[in-house]
């Protein structure tokens, strides 16, 4: 457990689907190059959480905070612009759109004071050589392991101080499950938060830091950091 | 016909296929980023030649023709660009979470607004632009003299759509439209402020639509019914090509002008002894081609089918059955308009605008069926409209049958007319349902328009009087008012039959309603028959009560009104239909005598509802009042 101030700061969060309310008072923390994981059932809230950090969802909180700054008053884009990467469920690639084309759309500059070198085209082919070997390929004729790589890669280039990942093993052959948990290893290695909603433990183990459990909305089980 | 002449009508076919590629690539591009069906996009087209015609003569002053022409066509896509993004900023961007069929409803809106506006700026006569400076003359082709001007509007279309496909696929500009195109909140959560490239989109799409107006100036006057004829054209040619698809939307455009080229081309044939004139088809050719390629492609020909959309806007509530308190104020009402022949002794006018009101009641509650518990927005409910106006004139006074059977008539040629449309139809949904059934009421609208010898042409038929005992005022009122009531009772009944049931789980999930065993296209091909089987009943009274039928009447402005009346009413309560429909007839009635401009004005206050209650006005009244 870190001592450094909360990167990501949520009390009672509620989130709604539609009409559908989805999550009840959730509370949890994310301390800079923290690893957490999220874990529960299908339909528990886990990717719902990561939707409504990001603003995709309607929902409200007494507190969701990034870095200090309020997000449910920002639209999604500014929210991303913040430092937040997300890699959503089911990897949502550009299918028209080739992997050079996929990372330029998620490419922004490094925020002032990051504290590691920014992401470039050549260090994400270096992290995921297979990317570097179809770049002009488009994201419909990629495998599911490649297009969560390019999922993964087209969230760093954003030069994110967080990463949202929704079930980065999901549909993905074993081996490349291992080497994605290599990838995370070294992204968290470099200062890098993850907050990940796994159902494979595999993927978690020796990489998360902390463990939460997810039911019908509710945060239940390993309990999350007591307030500061 | 020679092979010449065939080949002269082909390059004019092109030159005609740029004007509708332009606009048709506008509007595709504008519904691939931000899902809306831009009603008002041929008003764009519209001000576009406007702006030329005028900004012409001013800047040649100055700059001599030349300069002044070719300026005055960039300058007016430009300003149609600036007012597009306008537009979206002070529109467009209220209502993108909307339910689809208020942002058919808010566009449609500023259609009439700036139509209106058109007319108060420019005045209701035609405009001729100046010839094109440089292309005055001709090329000999085969014999035959080609002017220069359709020669260079032949190539423009080619050419803006390589300029396009480079700006979508080698530019920043482009990569981003066609990520938004597949998804846009993915493209918001990668910190792209999507409200800038949805105002840069729109302003895009209407800037090429003001350009391919613009460039019309040396071949046709600016006027005013330039709006509506070129979204219809610019509609056919986007869902023959396929949604959202560039090429597609030139291929389109290329086949049906060349298809009406060549209908023009052919002229008069013999077919069996029978002559024909082709060249009659020409207004009925491009829905022709659009019906066949939706039956084979169902998405057009480059289209994909859309994601499902995600739900919007407030769940509906199970309609529930009338309260003791609801049946008293049903009978109430009845009871009111019942009474209105007694009204006629203080006002003449009364029962005559009763009259029109139960008459639109009946068309709009039908048009209901297909749109609320059907979840299918029909565009061309005025086809069932016609056909029951039609066959009961045809009836009434060609035939001289007595009112109550040229009325059934009526009904049956209607219900014709839905079971065999309607067939083509259920096999689609959303914007391509909306399309095919547009697409239907125009080849209805042209038949009446061209097939003299039965429907009287452009004049109609008239001299449709009721006889005895319907012949007053009154008479045929209270049999008009008899007529809705039990159409209105039948619907209802119907919305809670096992066969509503159906048609309602059908438009919840279609998916979950075909596993559990409904056939759904049956379904709602029974339900697509009814509807226009009791719309055919309201045209057979509007005939009587206006004693006249003609294609104005039944044009696509009638089956607009129908959309409005139910989405104004608010599509989620049968009540809904029937106070949209009296509403709009109050209303056309008195600001229609107010003004000049009461298209206009209709315009706004369609905004100002959709705005303040974008689930309609019964959906309005239930909130307030679920509101302690």
């Amino acid at each position: 457990m870190s001592t450094l101030a909360p990167l990501l700061e949520m009390e009672g969060l509620d989130a709604w689907y539609g009409e559908a309310k989805i999550l009840f008072g959730l509370s949890l923390q994310v301390a800079p190059g923290e690893a957490v994981a999220l874990v529960g059932r299908n339909g528990a809230g886990k990717s719902t959480t990561l939707k409504a950090i990001i603003g995709l969802v309607r929902r409200r909180a007494r507190r969701l905070s990034f870095g200090g700054t309020d997000l449910i008053p920002l639209p999604t884009h500014a929210i991303a612009r913040l430092g937040i990467g997300y890699v959503p469920e089911d990897r949502r690639i550009f299918t028209e759109l080739t992997v050079r084309e996929n990372l330029d759309l998620g490419r922004r500059p490094p925020r002032p004071g990051a504290g590691r070198a920014a992401w470039t085209l050549e260090a994400v082919f270096e992290l995921f050589p297979q990317l570097g070997d179809m770049r002009e390929r488009r994201g419909g004729q990629m495998s599911g392991g490649e297009q969560q790589m390019l999922a993964v890669a087209r969230a760093l280039i954003g030069n994110p101080a967080l990463l949202l990942l929704d079930e980065p093993s999901e549909g993905v052959a074993p081996i490349v499950v291992e080497q994605m948990g290599r990838a995370l290893a070294r992204l968290k290695a470099t200062g890098l938060s993850l907050l990940i909603c796994e159902e494979n433990s595999d993927l978690c183990a020796g990489l998360c830091d902390r463990v939460l459990r997810i039911e019908q909305g509710e945060l239940r089980g390993p309990a999350p950091a007591p307030p500061p | 016909m020679s092979f010449e002449s065939l080949l002269f009508q082909a390059v004019n076919g092109f030159a005609s296929a740029s004007g509708l590629f332009l606009v048709a690539a506008g509007l595709s591009i504008i519904f691939g980023v931000t899902r809306i069906v831009n009603m008002a996009h041929g008003s764009f087209y519209m001000l576009g030649l406007y702006l030329a015609v005028t900004l012409a003569p001013r800047l040649g002053e100055v700059f001599g023709d030349a300069l002044g022409f070719w300026g005055a066509i960039l300058g007016a896509a430009l300003i149609t660009a600036a007012l597009g993004a306008l537009v979206e900023v002070l529109l467009l961007r209220r209502i993108y979470a909307a339910p689809e069929l208020y942002q058919l409803l808010a566009t449609f809106a500023l259609l009439l607004i700036l139509s209106d506006a058109t007319l108060a700026l420019w005045g209701p006569e035609d405009i001729l632009g100046p010839r094109a400076p440089g292309l005055t003359g001709t090329v000999e082709l085969l014999g035959r003299q080609l002017p220069d001007s359709d020669i260079f509007l032949a190539l423009i279309g080619p050419i803006v759509l390589i300029v396009l496909h480079i700006v979508l696929t080698r530019t920043r500009f482009g990569r981003l439209v066609r990520a938004a195109t597949q998804d846009r909140e993915m493209v918001a959560a990668l910190g792209i402020n999507e409200a800038v490239l949805f105002t840069a989109v729109f302003a895009l799409g209407t800037g090429i639509a003001g350009f391919g107006g613009a460039l019309q100036m040396a071949r046709e006057p600016a006027n005013l019914a330039l709006d509506l004829s070129v979204l219809g054209d610019a509609f056919v040619v986007v869902v023959i090509g396929g949604l959202g698809s560039i090429r597609g939307a030139y291929l389109a455009a290329l086949l049906v002008a060349e298809v009406k080229a060549l209908c023009t081309a052919l002229g008069i044939v013999e077919v069996a002894g029978f002559t024909f004139n082709m060249s009659r088809l020409t207004l009925v050719a491009e829905f022709l081609v659009m019906a066949v390629v939706l039956v084979v492609r169902p998405h057009g020909l480059f289209g994909r089918p859309l994601p499902p959309a995600a739900r919007r806007g407030d769940m509906e509530a199970p309609l529930a059955p009338l309260g003791q308190r609801g049946r008293f104020l049903v009978l109430a009402a009845l009871a009111l308009f019942a009474a209105v022949p007694l009204f006629g002794l203080v006002s003449s006018y009364a029962p005559v605008l009763a009259l029109d009101m139960v008459i639109a009641a009946l068309f709009a509650a039908s048009l209901h069926l297909l749109m609320g518990p059907g979840g299918l927005a029909s565009f061309g409910h005025a086809a069932y409209f016609g056909l029951g106006a039609y066959g009961t004139a045809y009836a009434a006074t060609v035939l001289g049958l007595p009112t109550p059977l040229a009325l059934g008539v009526g009904i049956i040629t209607a219900s014709a007319g839905a079971v065999l449309f309607g067939w083509f139809c259920v096999r689609l949904e959303g914007v391509y349902f909306a399309m095919l059934t547009l697409a239907f009421a125009q080849i209805v609208w042209s038949i009446a328009h061209q097939w003299e010898e039965v429907t009287g042409g452009s004049n109609g038929l008239f001299g449709v009087w009721p006889d005895a005992p319907f012949d007053s005022a009154g008479g045929l009122y209270l049999a008009a008012l008899a007529v809705t009531v039990l159409g209105l009772v039948l619907l209802r009944r119907l919305v809670f039959a096992p066969l509503g049931l159906a048609l309602r789980a059908a438009r919840d999930s279609r998916l979950r309603a075909e596993a559990s065993g409904i056939a759904v296209e049956k379904v709602r091909w029974l339900a697509f028959a009814v509807a226009g089987t009791l719309c055919g009943a309201a045209g057979g009274l509007f005939a009587f009560a206006k004693g006249s039928i003609s294609p104005e009447a039944i044009s696509v402005g009638r089956s607009i009104d129908g959309l409005v009346m139910v989405l104004l009413g608010g599509v989620h309560s049968l009540m809904g239909p029937l106070l949209g429909a009296g509403g709009l007839t109050l209303l056309q009635d008195m600001v229609m005598r107010e003004s000049p401009f009461w298209r206009g004005l209709l315009g706004l206050l369609i905004l100002a509802l959709v705005l303040a209650f974008p689930s309609g006005l019964a959906g309005g009244l239930r909130r307030v009042r679920s509101t302690p």
